[in-house]
């Protein structure tokens, strides 16, 4: 790792609330998209001479579509209960990385030209023109906010600014103005089919490979099928699973899963990626267009459940939105032609689609598959609640499960584990710095400073009770912290998935 | 009819038509725009029956606020919680007889001020000494608590300072509501609370006190957890299905 050109965060094992300091984020600025990324997705290259009008006409149209982001360009009174709830604002005390100021940014412009106060008393409601300033300010803030949903908990009136970072990237790509990274991505799942750019013949080899080596390693035949037709469970992973340490580990502990509990199962070549940067630009369009192929794939291979692997933004959309884009799930009305083609086909037994800890979860309350506990006993485990997982979807039958159900299962195949400091997890759960977007080396400084409250919290429990193993279950929070670990002192093979836990620990021999 | 009578007189029927229609344009607009996706904070309630509850806690005891910050919470519940009893018991100047509870709430009522200024008192404070909300502070900010404290004020002037004539109030009030127009008391700190209160009126449906509808139709906090199970989708994303 290379010194930084900025100063990391020291760690104390809470995190103080820093005084602001203006503009002391404002250099950090990832990477826009060229012309040809922009022009794949169907957005205009560049800022053309009318983008000022094209983009208030956009913002007109979001306000009239979603409902969200009208009740919340009005309903905010400035109370300040949002202001110190931001791990960027906590990790860089840039105040307009405050959720209440970021979502200023546009209700300034909302005012200005949406509201009779704003229209004839600007300097008094606080409203500005959308001038050339303003619109490089949304593009700096909005992508130094990862729509980790932390500020709707503590609202009064439960305005989330992911909703008005989400319209912001919108009206920002709508005149011309797009991020490299997620762009870049989106453009790759459209062309090849996943975010990794991974083609069906490496993506065929790399699965083989695994194959061979978990053999080598148990002495058991486990196997990684992709597009095997008539298969019960279509399993959809992030494509990092595929190739990244360690994800890998995690692929292969669903394998295992599978494997013991003698479930039939397949990936798929057309949808080999779960991952869906629609939902962080905020494009309705991109968002279904990307889901599809998962519909495609389940119709052709005529599943009957589909599960999604350890991936935070992909279970928020596949458990709030996959039904609502694409019919995966249940209860289409008799007149849903669209909804009810899938369904009909889909297991309603199962809760669809269902996230690969449910399963596990349900194998283990069925006694199905045993674990070695023992297995683990090096590791002194905590979990991190991945933001999206925690504030975006469900697990299991009740509210909440999307807490409780990792945990049992860590507490299942491991003897060891301590949680970290109450603010810290479940609902109030910090982002790992690097969601919604912001996973890329030009946003390395963010992504440091952003971490800070989830690593003063990890620090807290590796001190106190030596804590050896961070358990998640996303892709993006594992490549965030393998990167952002170092800088904090830890190293980087501290975190991991909960199926690498359960890798570890699941008994192969059980049933042979 | 004195000129006083026949302007406040008008003052109200206007300040109360900008304020019913405005409110309606708005609780409008909410309601018709769709909420394409399911975005409840989690967790969530699973049944509607939940959300209700839900909600209730939110208006009531302002669970969320409770959860992110004790300062604020306590000042805006004293404020929201005194100016209800406040205004309930206003309602003895709208009805003849008064009302038996309305009564019953009458000291209650009477005190509730001393709580609701505190609260604004606070809410205010922290506009000038935490540095994050000093920063988010528009001068609207400062003048719309300006413009309850000072009705706050006014009025308890009149019920613990200089009484007013209460009796000629009421008379101008339920004849306002008839259409029978009856003198105004020409007392001053009447007249300003009265001005204060139609300021409030009018400015209600054109300033951030819309959060008061507002957080009814916040789909965060009004939807139920029930995405796998029910087909949620909005008529303008139905036609992208062909």
């Amino acid at each position: 790792m290379a010194a930084p050109k900025f100063e990391v965060p020291e760690l104390k094992g809470y995190t103080d609330i820093p005084l602001l300091r203006e503009g002391a984020a404002a250099e950090v600025k990832s990477f826009p998209a060229n012309a040809q990324i922009q022009e794949a997705l169907g957005f205009p290259g560049e800022l053309a001479e009318n983008w000022q009008e094209t983009a208030i006409g956009r913002m007109g149209e979001l306000l009239g579509k979603y409902r969200s982001l009208q009740v919340f360009m009005d309903a905010c009174v400035h109370c300040g209960a949002c202001t110190d709830k931001c791990h960027y604002y906590l990790g860089t005390s840039d105040p307009k990385n405050m959720p209440v100021a970021r979502q200023d940014l546009m209700r300034q412009v909302y005012r200005r030209y949406f509201t009779f106060a704003g229209k004839y008393f600007p300097k008094l409601v606080g409203a500005k023109d959308l001038t050339r300033e303003v619109l490089d300010d949304w593009y700096r803030y909005y992508y130094q906010c990862s729509e980790c949903r932390r500020c709707s908990v503590y609202c009064p009136y439960g305005i989330d600014t992911a909703e008005i970072t989400m319209a912001g990237r919108e009206i920002l790509d709508c005149v011309g103005i797009g991020q490299k990274y997620t762009n870049e991505i989106l453009g790759k799942v459209h062309r090849i089919g996943n975010n990794l750019g991974l083609p069906g013949p490496a993506l065929l080899d790399t699965l083989t490979g695994l194959e061979e080596d978990i053999e080598e390693d148990t002495g058991f035949a486990v196997k990684l099928p992709i597009d095997v037709k008539g298969a019960e469970v279509l399993l959809i992973t992030p494509s990092a699973d595929f190739f990244s340490e360690p994800h890998v580990e995690s692929l292969i502990g669903y394998a295992k899963v599978f494997h013991a509990a003698g479930i039939s199962w397949t990936l798929s070549s057309l949808a080999s990626e779960a991952g869906n940067f629609g939902m962080f630009i905020g494009n309705y369009e991109q968002m279904q267009k990307v889901a599809l192929r998962i519909r495609e794939a389940a119709l052709e291979l005529g599943v009957k459940r589909i599960v999604v692997g350890e991936c935070g933004h992909a279970w928020r959309v596949a458990y709030s939105f996959w039904n609502t884009l694409i019919g995966v799930g249940l209860g289409a009305g008799a007149d849903d032609k669209y909804g009810r083609m899938l369904q009909q086909q889909l297991d309603p037994n199962y809760p669809q689609p269902a996230h690969i800890c449910e399963v596990t979860y349900d194998l283990l309350q069925q006694g199905a598959i045993t674990m070695d506990k023992e297995a683990n006993d090096h590791r002194i485990i905590t979990f991190h609640d991945s933001c999206n997982v925690a504030r975006g979807s469900r697990m299991g039958d009740m509210p909440g499960g999307q807490f409780l159900i990792p945990r049992e299962i860590i507490k299942s195949v491991a003897n060891r584990f301590h949680d970290m400091a109450p603010e810290t997890i479940l609902e109030g759960t910090f982002c790992c710095g690097g969601g919604g977007g912001l996973l890329t080396d030009d946003l390395m400084e963010l992504r440091v400073k952003g971490a800070q409250p989830r690593m003063d919290a990890f620090k807290d429990v590796v001190d106190n009770h030596g804590v050896n193993f961070m358990a998640t279950i996303c892709a993006i929070c594992k490549a965030q912290f393998t990167k952002v670990l170092p800088y904090y002192g830890f190293d980087m093979s501290m975190v991991g998935g909960v199926h690498q836990l359960v890798s570890t620990a699941i008994r192969l021999d059980a049933k042979q | 009819m004195s000129s006083l009578t026949i302007f406040f007189a008008l003052l109200f029927y206007l300040a109360t038509a900008l304020l019913v229609s405005g409110l309606a344009y708005k609780i409008y607009i909410y309601s018709r725009t769709p909420a394409p996706l399911k975005i409840p904070t989690m967790p969530a309630p699973t049944t509607t029956t939940g959300v209700v509850m839900r909600m209730g806690r939110e208006v009531v005891l302002f669970e969320s606020l409770f959860k992110s910050n004790k300062w604020i919470w306590i000042f805006g519940w004293m404020f929201h919680f005194g100016l209800l009893l406040v205004l309930l018991r206003h309602l003895r100047y709208f009805t003849e007889p008064v009302w038996g509870w309305v009564v019953l709430i009458q000291p209650f009522g009477k005190y509730a001020a001393f709580a609701m200024i505190a609260g604004l008192l606070g809410l205010w404070a922290r506009r000038f000494l935490v540095d994050r909300v000093r920063y988010i502070s528009t001068p609207s900010d400062h003048l719309m608590l300006a413009l309850l404290v000072g009705i706050g004020l006014t009025g308890m002037a009149m019920s613990f300072v200089v009484h007013t004539n209460i009796v000629g109030l009421k008379e101008f009030m339920l004849g306002l509501m008839v259409f029978d127009w009856q003198p105004l008391p020409a007392d001053p700190i009447l007249l300003a609370h009265l001005s204060l209160v139609a300021l409030l009126m009018i400015i209600f449906p054109i300033s951030k006190l819309l959060h008061a509808p507002g957080i009814f139709f916040s789909p965060t906090r009004n939807q139920a957890d029930n995405s796998r199970d029910t087909r949620h989708v909005a008529s303008w994303a139905a036609r992208l299905e062909k």
